[in-house]
């Protein structure tokens, strides 16, 4: 075999060269981090992705101690909530750690999918790494929901009991469809068994599977920019992109400036405001659950509030339910709803911009909304900015063709 | 050995592993999946459950668990059953109970019980499942003459757990099997007419 091996330097240390022989470390190593080039010129939306991981682990970790004291049963769960709480040594830090953790995820990945939106990301080549990113959105939002069960407190059951019941409105299979989710005719016992079953293994596991393939197909088609353009178009001799500094140390090194503010933020609401004056944790889940009352007030945990507000602003339970399944699914389809020419927000027109606008307004409404009653004044601004929020999706084909665009740079722009 | 591969048969033989092999696996997946329906236990602790009426007063309302599931058993007054009367039937979505699924024949007459007095009645809104609250007072409001009211979405049932019109739930409250066995005790669950 006389082929001529390509010129890569072999590692120094003997330890780690018997390893590279038996194992591809420096060559993933090298295509991951210190070969992986991304651009130079990233503002802060890009440490949304790196801070979602983080949290990540925090909920892995946190979840994993958990589950050590927690019994997921129902004469049980709410009693081991309250001992890992009060008994447990530091208890009360992992619980609190996973709780704001839990919304802390959702803050991060609603500010990394919004950077999407901002900069174009989704756009092609990178219409598979965003349907990855809402497989990875659903499956988080299955696993707070079935969380949310776990402590069994009034919130967890009623909330709960809503929820499944969505089900319900599907025609003709609906109500066997329910009952089979419970497993009983109620939400009890093997309800809540079985959460627990998906909450600690089978939703975490698909989690894992989807960040990582997520990763991989990022580092397959590059990272965009804050102009929307490929770096990999602009080549010097080496064959690196001209735009690009290798991931490793340039961006890990500003990721761990991200990490550091992050968890001075994040300790401070897990020290400080835990409950966040009932945002995060419901003040009707400090109560065990109770078969025979539902709270005078019931509203989701605030993540899930502008689904919920979309959902009472139907007053049909089955449109209800559908309009709430297609306003989480829609943004799915922006690769293809999205008919600009060009990625970035710089470079859009005003009607892209003002659309963009009107869409976080009406999200923010939705998820106010949500967490207030439903009846009177507050239906009717549901309504009004549910319309925006579909408007916001079903118009965009239109809007994005006829809207003014402005000539793309070549190369990445500072605005320092 | 020859280049000569029979491309036909390759294919053939590609499609018919796969295809036995995802029977096998589509077969092998059922035990998992029916293992999540109700279990023989859950089944068992969803018996009747018997309700003395004796003790209510008219007026009086009382929540029982059959199933897990909340059943409101309300004894209706005079003034209740003459309200329910008054209730006019346009304002309501199905004033004849004609959602077969929600109710047993025995339950299809103006009151939807088998004795006037009694309202015996499942206690979760059609619409999502909350535990609707009892505002039997007329009024304030001048369509409302008494009934049940959801606290989570607004769905309103009358006092015959009959809903009103323009709210969230679809259908009216579903009145459970049950039967009297003797004047004054109930078995919620168990078939009408059996006795």
């Amino acid at each position: 075999m006389a082929t001529v091996e390509p010129e890569v330097a072999r590692p120094q240390n003997s330890f780690i060269r018997w390893i590279d022989d038996r194992f591809p470390l420096l060559e993933t190593l090298r295509y991951h981090a210190t070969e992986y080039y991304a651009s130079k010129n990233f503002n802060i939306w890009y440490v949304f992705g790196v801070l979602s991981l983080v949290v990540l682990v925090i909920q892995l970790v946190t979840g994993i101690f958990l589950t050590m004291n927690y019994k997921p049963s129902s004469t049980e769960a709410f009693a081991s909530v309250e001992y890992i709480m009060r008994d447990v040594d530091f208890g009360w830090l992992i619980r609190y750690m996973h709780s704001t953790g839990a919304s802390f995820f959702f803050i991060v990945v609603y500010l990394h999918m919004f950077r999407a939106m901002l900069y174009g990301s989704y756009k092609k080549p990178r219409e598979l790494l965003w349907i990855i990113g809402m497989l990875i959105f659903l499956v988080l939002m299955a696993e707070a929901f079935a969380g949310y069960l776990l402590p069994w407190g009034q919130m967890s059951y009623w909330g709960a009991q809503v929820i499944i019941s969505l089900f319900g409105a599907i025609p003709f299979i609906g109500d066997g469809l329910v009952e089979y989710i419970k497993g009983d005719y109620s939400i009890s016992d093997i309800t809540l068994n079985r959460f627990f079953a998906l909450h600690v293994v089978l939703l975490p596991l698909a989690l894992i599977g989807l960040v990582f393939v997520h990763i991989v197909a990022l580092h397959h088609v590059g990272s965009s920019n804050p102009d929307g353009i490929e770096i990999k178009d602009y080549k010097g001799a080496d064959g690196v992109p001209v735009d690009g500094v290798p991931f490793h140390p340039y961006h890990t090194s500003k990721d761990l400036v991200a990490i550091i503010i992050f968890l001075m933020i994040f300790t401070g609401v897990v020290f400080f405001a835990p409950d966040m004056g009932g945002y995060f944790l419901e003040h009707a889940n400090f109560e065990p659950a109770n078969t025979m009352v539902t709270p005078e007030h019931i509203a989701p945990v605030w993540y899930f509030t502008p689904f919920y507000a979309i959902l009472r602003a139907v007053p049909n339970k089955l449109w209800g339910a559908i309009l709430m399944g297609a306003a989480v699914f829609l943004p799915l389809f922006l690769p293809w709803l999205d008919r600009s020419r060009v990625r970035s927000i710089r470079y859009r027109g005003w009607i892209y911009r003002t659309s963009l606008g009107l869409f976080v307004i009406s999200f923010f409404a939705l998820g106010w909304l949500g967490l207030q009653p439903a009846e009177g004044v507050y239906v009717v601004l549901a309504r009004v900015f549910s319309v925006i929020y579909f408007a916001f999706f079903l118009l965009m084909p239109y809007y994005t063709t006829i809207d003014k665009t402005k000539p793309v740079p070549e190369r990445v722009v500072y605005y320092v | 050995m020859t280049d000569d591969v029979d491309r036909n048969r390759r294919h053939f033989l590609t499609v018919a592993t796969a295809v036995t092999g995802g029977v096998g696996i589509a077969l092998a997946s059922i035990p998992f999946l029916v293992s999540l329906r109700p279990s023989a236990r859950a089944q068992a602790l969803g018996a009747p459950v018997e309700v003395p009426l004796a003790s209510l007063e008219p007026g009086e309302m009382v929540r029982v668990i059959w199933r897990g599931r909340l059943v409101f058993v309300l004894r209706r007054s005079q003034a209740m059953l003459s309200n329910l009367e008054q209730t006019p039937p346009d304002l309501l979505r199905d004033p004849n109970s004609e959602v077969a699924e929600q109710q047993h024949e025995f339950a299809v007459n103006p009151y939807r019980s088998i004795q006037p007095e009694y309202l015996v009645i499942e206690g979760n809104c059609t619409h999502l499942g909350c535990a609707p609250l009892p505002e039997f007072q007329v009024g304030p409001a001048p369509d409302w003459h008494g009934g049940f009211f959801c606290p989570c979405h607004g769905s309103r049932f009358d006092l015959a757990g009959r809903v009103y019109k323009g709210v969230p739930a679809p259908t009216n409250l579903r009145v459970p099997p049950y039967r009297f066995i003797q004047d004054d005790v109930i078995m919620i669950g168990s078939e009408a007419g059996a006795a």
